[in-house]
């Protein structure tokens, strides 16, 4: 095992609870029936949403495909279950939007689609290209929550060489277990995908992230990853250790240009649950159709589960022992980044990491004051900012100073604003700065 | 339809509120207040209360009539009010206390904005504004070893000597708050460990104070130690408001202040500087800030 250095910058959002992690971290993950109904949304990923390619009343098998992309950067979606399709409308989803979904009434049958049921492909026939094709065919995007199309991320221009093959394992999101749980229990899947992902890339150097608070999960992908030359390495609990640009700066030391992509360092970064989802795709020729779900916080039962893309919020929740106390809000992910739903009755998607409710008194924010320039902000950014001059810039409707400052460069992960004691909106007032910068640039 | 809150992430916040921090820089000042009792008798607390009192209420009533939401409750205006108590001599008249924090919030802070947005520390700028109006009254300190000649045993063997361990004590003539570095010492260390202030600050100011001494040859511990360069260097120069926010801007400050503090010293007519230290430093605060911006994420541009 390697130790490494944290990253400049980062906090450690509620530390007095263990991160919230206490709730669900030694439960194993259980599956969660398929549903009587799935709504597969259209738009899964950061990209192009796909068409629908079934019809209303045709018999679909689990796997198929019932989203085919449309544009490069975009991943098909598939069945999630065995049944008929019973309409394609537009369903409330996860960010608030109407996407137009295919619902599938299950037939409870679990018949796998033909070319699904094909059986395990041996290592000889996945050469990097087929391995890619079925990277492509099987709708894999980071399940992280950015959801970025895992075939885009895997094949870089060629003037781009890729040193490195980086492992997602930080978790640094407080209550979120689910890839915690993948590492323990799926280790020896983990690492395949790893294997698979670097014959596409030409085998780059491998690391796997993994932070010190998951003890039992590094031993677990050590043992697993012995005699592949995968390295394993313990990161200090720090958030957002899981971004991208930190977990690179952390792993490799070097630093992803500004305005530029992780390749451009040489870096490609995978999160483990993904290069799971690479293995059951490649090899067993399982497209990505369910997830693990972290259903934590104010719940009766706090849970992970292994549920069916397609299924409703409202479900998980119900299945966990429903909500529990005065409920503020729930969130699809974690607290730091996660999106807060409108309504239970959204889809689970490949994104989903998890499910968490919270109480009013947990998201009470306290009282507003003024800024009190006391630079806990500062000291928080991974980015190396200065939240506080942002804000300022913001509140004087000063757009030219805020790209000045590098608005740009903030990836809203919240530090900053979970660290203000004047409880200031700090990450808010940055996203309305990017749009404001954005839209200034596309004018000129 | 549901009745969730929908909202822009982070979802949770820390526990640190603004009014904590004010109390606990309250806290981390109760041993200064209570040295300074021993030494000097009770009456200091009733010049304490005055500018506390006359802090928080000019607050409120400057608030009002700015027709300003009322925010004594963060706790900044006791705050400013108690600074300035611990820089004034033991037994002043009653309306040194009161002018001084009306000064200090009505002037340096309100006019200016309020909380967060004045450039000078109101507690010091209220101490100069005592400086200049109250020459006399600002100057005469009681002596300490007479008020309380036989209370330590100490006393015997060092009776008509400066020494250190009884200036570390406070068993020296000096303001109310700035006698007892020992007592300051401890609210210091409660405040950096529990990461109120940055060390760097007070660490470069009283660095600078001691290296540049050391070169004029003269006596170093008399140069930290005596008078309020411990009181302004944990306790002043730390306001956040008035310091710059970057680290490296931080330790310029402390340079800045520890430098101009020798200068006075050494060179002016006035024997204290640490008053006049810090607040010229605080108008340079933002031009050091814009000076020592981190470098964000991701600048360089090559890797190797």
């Amino acid at each position: 095992m390697n130790k490494v250095k944290s990253f400049a910058g980062g906090i450690h959002p509620l530390h007095a609870i263990g991160s919230g992690k206490g709730l669900t971290q030694s439960l194993p993950i259980e599956e969660l029936p398929a549903p009587k109904r799935v709504y597969i949304p259209m738009v899964q990923h950061i990209g192009a949403p796909c068409a629908p390619c079934v019809a209303v009343g045709d018999h679909v098998a689990r796997g198929q495909k019932v989203g085919e992309v449309r544009g490069f950067v975009s991943a098909p979606v598939h069945a999630s279950v065995s049944g008929t399709v019973v309409s394609i409308a537009p369903h409330l989803t996860i960010g608030g939007n109407l996407v137009p979904c295919v619902v599938i009434e299950n037939d409870g049958k679990e018949e796998w689609a033909p070319e699904c049921a094909l059986g395990e492909r041996s290592p000889e026939e996945v050469d990097a290209s087929a391995a890619l094709a079925a990277v492509l065919e099987g709708g894999l995007v980071g399940m992280g929550g950015a959801t970025f199309p895992t075939h885009v991320k895997l094949s870089p221009p060629k003037d781009k060489r890729i040193d490195y093959l980086l492992l997602n394992g930080a978790e640094c999101e407080p209550y979120l277990t689910a890839d915690h749980r993948m590492m323990l229990e799926n280790c020896k899947k983990i690492i395949g995908g790893v294997q698979v992902i670097a014959r596409i890339l030409g085998n780059p150097q491998c690391i796997v992230g993994i932070e010190a608070n998951k003890k039992d999960a590094i031993a677990r992908m050590e043992q697993a990853a012995e005699g592949t030359g995968i390295t394993i390495a313990s990161m200090p609990v720090k958030y957002p250790q899981g971004s991208e640009k930190q977990l690179i700066s952390v792993l490799t030391g070097r630093k992803v240009p500004s305005g530029k992509l992780p390749m451009d360092a040489g870096c490609v970064v995978v999160n483990v649950s993904s290069a799971a989802a690479v293995y059951d795709a490649v090899m067993l020729r399982r497209p990505l159709t369910e997830r693990v779900v972290t259903v934590t916080g104010a719940v009766g039962q706090p849970r992970n589960l292994r549920v069916r893309i397609g299924t409703l919020v409202e479900e998980l929740v119900a299945y966990c022992g429903g909500l529990k106390g005065e409920v503020d809000r729930v969130v699809s992910g974690g607290p730091m980044m996660g999106m807060a739903l409108f309504d239970l009755a959204v889809p689970v998607t490949k994104g989903t990491s998890g499910v968490l409710a919270l109480t009013r008194e947990q998201t009470s924010p306290g009282k507003l004051t003024n800024c009190i320039r006391c630079g806990r902000c500062l000291k928080g950014c991974p980015m190396h900012l200065m939240p506080f001059e942002l804000c300022n810039d913001v509140e004087k409707n000063d757009w030219k100073a805020a790209e000045k400052h590098n608005v740009l460069d903030c990836v809203e992960c919240g530090s900053c604003t979970y660290v203000c004691p004047a409880k200031r909106a700090i990450t808010s007032s940055i996203r309305i700065a990017k749009r404001q910068v954005m839209a200034l640039r596309k004018k000129k | 339809m549901s009745n969730l809150t929908v909202s822009l992430s982070p979802h949770v916040r820390s526990e640190t509120t603004t009014r904590k921090i004010m109390c606990n820089v309250i806290i981390a000042l109760i041993p200064a207040v209570v040295f300074a009792v021993y030494w000097f008798g009770f009456g200091i607390l009733v010049t304490i209360a005055l500018s506390v009192l006359s802090a928080v209420g000019s607050e409120a009533l400057m608030q009002k009539i700015l027709k300003r939401p009322i925010t004594v409750d963060d706790g900044s205006a006791a705050v400013t009010g108690l600074l300035l108590a611990m820089t004034l001599p033991a037994g002043t008249p009653w309306y040194v206390p009161v002018a001084g924090a009306v000064f200090a919030i009505v002037v340096a802070k309100q006019v200016f904005g309020g909380l967060g947005d004045n450039f000078v520390n109101p507690a010091l700028a209220g101490r100069a504004f005592l400086l200049a109006s109250f020459p006399v009254a600002m100057t005469t300190y009681p002596q300490v070893v007479d008020a309380v000649s036989s209370a330590t045993p100490l006393s015997s063997e060092f009776v008509g000597t400066i020494d250190y361990v009884q200036a570390f004590l406070g068993r020296i003539g000096g303001s109310i708050g700035e006698v007892s570095k020992l007592a300051l010492l401890a609210g210091a260390v409660y405040l950096i460990v529990l990461k109120v202030i940055d060390w760097r600050i007070p660490l470069s100011y009283l660095g600078t104070m001691a290296l540049l001494t050391l070169a004029a040859g003269e006596p170093v511990l008399d140069s930290v130690l005596l008078g309020g360069t411990v009181l302004g260097a944990f306790f002043m120069a730390t306001d956040y408001v008035t310091s710059p926010v970057p680290p490296w801007g931080r330790v310029l400050y402390g340079v800045g202040i520890g430098v101009i503090n020798f200068a006075i010293r050494k060179w002016g007519a006035y024997p204290e500087g640490v008053t006049y230290a810090i607040l010229l430093m605080n108008v340079a605060a933002p031009l050091l800030e814009r000076a020592t911006r981190p470098r964000k994420y991701g600048e360089v541009r090559e890797h190797a």
